[in-house]
């Protein structure tokens, strides 16, 4: 069974905002946002199975990327998604619905930069956009930003 | 996962093959440095050489590795050539999340690989790949190309390495850990040479469910809260442990010229504000710890006429600064960061390294060494010089050398001058506050200076009470090894008091040991040194070289008597405790 990755996409949740990382060449490779991620979206203890995975660059002398979705509008992993397990998000990116998912890898295939990662089982995980491990970076890399043009996003 | 029983991988290098073993005993050995000593224990010869091929080299992580902020260390333990005994060393970097996501409380590493190798292990994965190809490589380089040897998980993996220090089985060969941290103390790097193992790969990837309900995501807030907030780590995060140079120069316990002095005023050119202001390029952080007190500092060098450069990256701290600065009146940022990267290169403990060839400088201005013996000649000051020497002390490029690697202590044996040598058990850390550090560090267990709080003892006390004086060590030490068997950041510990380490331990479900803290952590003191005495430690081993009797610090010139009584009095101590432990029994092996 996979994670139930629908629950922060509920009606009540803000919809219209998407995670950025405006100043990843202030990190520092803690790790505390892709931790934050998986232990508060996905209930797990783990740096790779989360929305927002940081790794070193050719080792730890040239800085770090962060592998995630950047909320493409329309989605490509949603249009390569056979079942409907994903489906694309109102301001970008997707909706998961995991108890759709069959652990195709089609979506994997379909996202340009890495934006989803697949777990041993086939599990796939990918940024819902919620948030939750903003407030975890000690360097202020990531925000979340309203998507322009949005009536409740854009006030 | 969260489970009782440690699993240990222990793979013997001689065929390649490894078993993964369960064993009991978490309540009573908690994890990392009580887990790394039931281990040696259990695996270690102690009656055989340190580097016989049966002996193990152990990496050992704790219970809370992983669930909570700046539990990001590893610790590493092994008989050590330094002294032939049991000891330990410490590091972080990535190694302790990847040993973690690898689904292992330990590695255990046993046997001699029969040509220079690298080791690789994952959650699925255990290859040993020869490597001879890396022989007589630097560390740098090496990390490199192990990465390129094995190319799952590029990013996300710890590499652990050896550079020719470590090849030639120098007591000072540090290994490097994920380029800016290392397991410098006590020759870890040459037990990895001996067992022909040049490079170790750890790509931990699985991942395990939290415990249910909101108790432990709100317990990691709140100390997420706590440890980035707080003022005590807010000097880590900084300047970083460099603000202790002025500090400790203003109140006389800053090592200069080979200890010739304890304060010097050309401190203003080596402060951690110089470090900052000139030298600083970033910070980095261990995988787990966002207060990231990882310095890293560059220098350039202009390599043609014209106006070409080319620039390298180096972690600088409190103690590799006063290694191959203070220590060798070195006084300029970038010089003493173009040292460490050449002791960094070869795999040096960058402040035994720095301490010996302090000794070798005043030995040069005494005439017991001649030119023709360190290559080229030695001055204080001479930041050139010691750029070159620690290159040929790494590679052991001329008999000096390679005796020196092995000691600056053994190296007096034959030239002479062991009382101006800056050992304590092993070549001094940069703390020269005064008696307790200094009979304290000469028993030491690993020969840090966070292995007791005698360094903060002598800045605040200035009576001499013998009784006041080591009676404070016993009591402070369970809750060190306590905390080094979770295995936590030792900045971290006003946070992870006793009560706050229950509270983890038993909202991740080790309700068991939350519940016997005192005891456990009184059991693992113990049980260190019981593993240590049965590899031969005694008191008399060691002693303290007449130079630290002529210190002179904000309390006045050290008093030899009051020294003397405090090393004898914290021996017997220590044999107090080691003649009341039974040897854990963690039953037996389920595999
Ligand atoms: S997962 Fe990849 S393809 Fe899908 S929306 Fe995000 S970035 Fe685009
Ligand atoms: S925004 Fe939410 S889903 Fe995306 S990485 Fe952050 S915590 Fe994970
Ligand atoms: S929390 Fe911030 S600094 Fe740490 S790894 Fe993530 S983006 Fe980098």
């Amino acid at each position: 069974m996979i994670a139930d990755t629908s629950l922060p996409n509920k009606p009540e949740a803000p919809k219209m905002k998407q995670l950025t990382t405006p100043r990843l060449d202030q990190c520092i490779g803690c790790q505390s946002c892709a931790l934050a991620c998986a232990r508060l979206v996905y209930k797990k203890l783990s740096w790779h199975t989360a929305g927002i995975r940081i790794h070193s660059a050719g080792g730890l002398s040239t800085g770090f990327v962060a592998n995630r979705c950047l909320a493409c509008d329309p989605a490509p992993c949603a249009e390569a998604c056979p079942t409907g397990a994903f489906s694309s998000r109102r301001g970008g990116g997707v909706i998961v619905k995991a108890d759709l998912c069959i652990r195709c890898g089609k979506c994997l295939a379909a996202c340009p930069v890495e934006g989803i990662c697949r777990d041993t089982l086939g599990n796939v995980y990918v940024c819902l956009h919620c948030g939750r491990c903003v407030d975890f970076c000690p360097q202020n890399c990531l925000e979340m930003v309203a998507v322009a043009g949005d009536a409740e996003g854009a006030a | 996962m969260i489970r009782q029983e440690f699993r240990i991988l222990r793979v013997d290098v001689s065929t390649g093959k490894g078993k993964i073993v369960l064993l009991g005993g978490r309540n009573e050995v908690a994890g990392g440095s009580g887990l790394a000593a039931m281990l040696y224990g259990r695996y270690g010869l102690p009656d055989k050489p340190w580097d016989d091929a049966a002996q193990p080299l152990i990496f050992a992580i704790g219970p809370l590795t992983g669930y909570f902020p700046l539990m990001s260390k590893m610790v590493c333990s092994f008989k050590s050539n330094y002294h032939n005994e049991y000891t330990e060393s410490h590091a972080g970097g990535r190694a302790a999340l990847s040993l973690r996501f690898t689904d292992l409380d330990a590695l255990v590493i046993v046997g001699r690989a029969k040509k220079l190798s690298c080791l690789a292990i994952g959650t699925q994965a255990l290859e040993l790949k020869d490597a001879s190809f890396l022989r007589g490589m630097d560390a740098e380089g090496s990390g490199k190309l192990i990465r390129k040897m094995f190319r799952d998980g590029g990013g996300h993996r710890s590499i652990m390495r050896i550079g020719p220090a470590g090849e030639g089985r120098l007591a000072m060969a540090s290994i490097n850990v994920d380029t800016y941290r290392h397991f410098g103390r006590m020759g870890g790097g040459a037990v990895m040479g001996a067992k022909n193992i040049k490079g170790i790969l750890i790509h931990g990837d699985c991942d395990f469910p939290v415990p249910a309900g909101k108790a432990y995501s709100a317990l990691y807030k709140d100390i997420y809260g706590k440890v980035t907030s707080t003022e005590m780590m807010r000097k880590y995060h900084n300047l970083g442990t460099p603000v202790n140079l002025a500090g400790l120069n203003d109140i006389a316990s800053l090592p200069w010229n080979n200890l010739q002095r304890t304060a010097d005023p050309a401190i203003a050119s080596i402060t951690g504000e110089r470090f900052a202001d000139e030298t600083l390029l970033r910070n980095g952080a261990c995988s787990g710890c966002p207060v990231g007190c990882i310095h890293i500092g560059f220098f350039r060098e202009k390599m043609a006429v014209d106006n070409r450069y080319h620039y390298h990256q180096v972690a600088y701290d409190y103690e590799p600064i006063f290694a191959a600065g203070t220590m060798l009146g070195v006084t300029n940022t970038f010089d003493v960061l173009r040292i460490l990267e050449a002791m960094e290169k070869a795999g040096l403990d960058a402040m035994s390294a720095g301490v010996a060839l302090a000794w070798a400088t005043e030995a040069t201005a005494r005439g017991l060494i001649a030119a023709k013996e360190t290559v080229l000649p030695l001055a204080f000051g001479d930041a050139q010089a010691y750029l070159q020497a620690a290159s040929h002390l790494g590679s052991g490029t001329t008999d000096f050398y390679k005796l020196l690697g092995q000691g600056t202590l053994r190296a007096a044996a034959v030239y002479g001058g062991s009382e101006f040598a800056c050992v304590l058990g092993q070549e001094m850390a940069g703390y020269a506050t005064g008696e307790l550090f200094f009979a304290a560090q000469t028993l030491g267990f690993r020969h840090s200076h966070l292995d007791t709080g005698a360094y903060s003892y002598d800045q605040k006390n200035s009576d001499k009470d013998v009784h006041k004086a080591v009676d404070f060590l016993i009591a402070d030490e369970p809750g060190r090894a306590f905390l080094t068997s979770m295995v936590g950041c030792l900045f971290a510990r006003a946070v992870y008091t006793e009560e706050q380490l229950a509270e983890c331990l038993a909202v991740i479900g080790f309700t068991g040991l939350a519940g016997s803290i005192p005891a456990a952590s009184e059991h693992i003191r113990r049980l260190r040194w019981q593993v240590r005495a049965a590899t031969g430690f005694s008191p008399e081993n060691f002693s303290i070289p007449k130079r630290f009797y002529q210190v002179t610090t904000w309390k006045g010139p050290v008093d030899g008597g009051y020294m003397d009584s405090l090393k004898a009095e914290y021996g017997r101590k220590i044999l107090e405790l080691i003649g009341t432990v039974g040897i854990t029994d963690s039953g037996p092996e389920k595999e």
